[in-house]
């Protein structure tokens, strides 16, 4: 693909697109700790402390 | 189909022609998504869903009640980006509404599509893993009662459409107890009670004010189809059924007197104003006037569902958190 095939976007879509990118991420990150505090809370407090 | 629509148009030829201008491509925040799931509806939705929840006899630990309430929210912002996805064309027409992600062009209908229902399965699934099926249905059919059965064809076809289409907004107490307990009991039928009733008065009262723009767009609401007359009549019977069931929590003896004080209080207050909404009759009266009276009702109608759910809260939430704390 050549320079002249390549689109080019403008500052305000670089900027929507950025803030989407971080949206999305911020999202993902606390859909991961809410999982994981769920599944620590659903496996019980046996979890935190393991047999010797 | 997709290439002939306007928000790709630019993408395609931009990238087959080798010419180097920017894309059509989406400007929309993420802001933008979020206004989609109609944050002020889905506010009420958790509060009135916390209440359920706390109603329920067994406690829920805390984190699997956020994460039940939040699945809740997220469905019921699902439905609200499934419907403007659908009313795209009604929203353009409204001024009240014009001004939503998709009529403006920010966000095309079928992201709003894709969104609602990635949501819609998303927070069922999430629901249903982290409680229990009964709670993951009820949150499922809610959802598709409010985009297909309100949405898609009530809203359009009856001026009952709120009445009957209230339904949706009645069910998240309903789903928050059951996914606190696994089952349905008379409380939180109750309570899906109080918001179904409450709904008309407090829509037809806005619908009264907006009926130009409700005909404007053809959606048959009360006012444009038997009038206003017939409107502020329906409002004064639905309150007067309204303040008594409001009382019921307490009646029932599942709310203290407190609660019963409250409802009673705000209840006079429902009843007095929707008597003077009854009696500012446009025909006879300055149409400002009329106005100003079903604005006073439609904000107040807020306040005292506000009122009622906040004393459920108080009441059952606050000595949990006590007792949670104690421990």
């Amino acid at each position: 693909m050549t320079d002249s095939n390549r689109v080019t976007l403008t500052p305000e879509q670089l900027r929507s697109r950025r803030s989407r990118n971080i949206a999305i991420g911020l999202v993902c990150g606390l859909l991961v700790a809410l999982f994981y505090a769920v599944t620590i809370v659903k496996l019980g407090p046996g979890i935190l402390r393991p047999p010797m | 189909m997709s290439f002939t629509n306007e928000q790709n148009v630019g993408f395609a030829s931009g990238v087959s022609s080798g010419v180097s201008s920017a894309p059509d491509m989406s400007i929309a925040e993420p802001k933008d998504y979020f206004a989609l799931l109609k944050p002020r509806v889905m506010s009420l939705v958790v509060f009135t869903a916390l209440a359920g929840m706390l109603m329920a006899p067994n406690p829920i630990h805390p984190v699997i009640g956020f994460a039940a309430l939040l699945a809740i929210a997220v469905g019921a912002g699902a439905s609200g980006a499934l419907n403007m996805w659908y009313d795209a064309d009604i929203d353009a027409v409204m001024a009240r509404t014009s001004l939503r992600p998709v009529p403006s062009g920010r966000i095309t209908a079928k992201e709003s599509l894709g969104f609602g229902m990635t949501l819609s399965v998303g927070s069922v699934i999430v629901l249903g893993l982290v409680t229990n099926l009964l709670a993951a249905g009820l949150l499922a059919f809610t959802i598709f009662f409010y985009a297909v059965i309100y949405t898609m064809w009530l809203k359009r076809w009856t001026p009952q459409n709120i009445v009957i289409g209230g339904a949706a907004g009645a069910f998240p107490p309903v789903v928050a107890y059951a996914a606190a307990t696994g089952s349905v009991s008379l409380s939180s039928i109750v309570l899906f009670g109080i918001i179904f009733i409450w709904t008309p008065p407090h829509f037809w009262a806005l619908a009264l004010v907006k009926s130009g723009d409700y005909g404007r767009a053809g959606v048959p609401m009360l006012p444009n189809v038997k009038g206003p007359a017939r409107t502020r009549l329906e409002i004064l019977l639905y309150t007067l059924v309204l303040v008594p069931f409001g009382m019921l929590p307490w009646l029932m003896g599942f709310a203290s007197v407190v609660y019963g004080g409250v409802a009673a209080l705000t209840g006079l207050g429902m009843l007095a104003l929707a008597i003077r909404v009854y009696r500012h009759d446009e025909a006879v009266m300055d149409k400002k006037m009329c106005d100003r009276a079903a604005m006073q009702l439609f904000f107040f109608s807020i306040l005292y569902l506000f009122a009622l759910f906040a004393v459920l809260v108080v009441e059952n939430g606050l000595p949990r958190v006590l007792s949670y704390f104690a421990h």
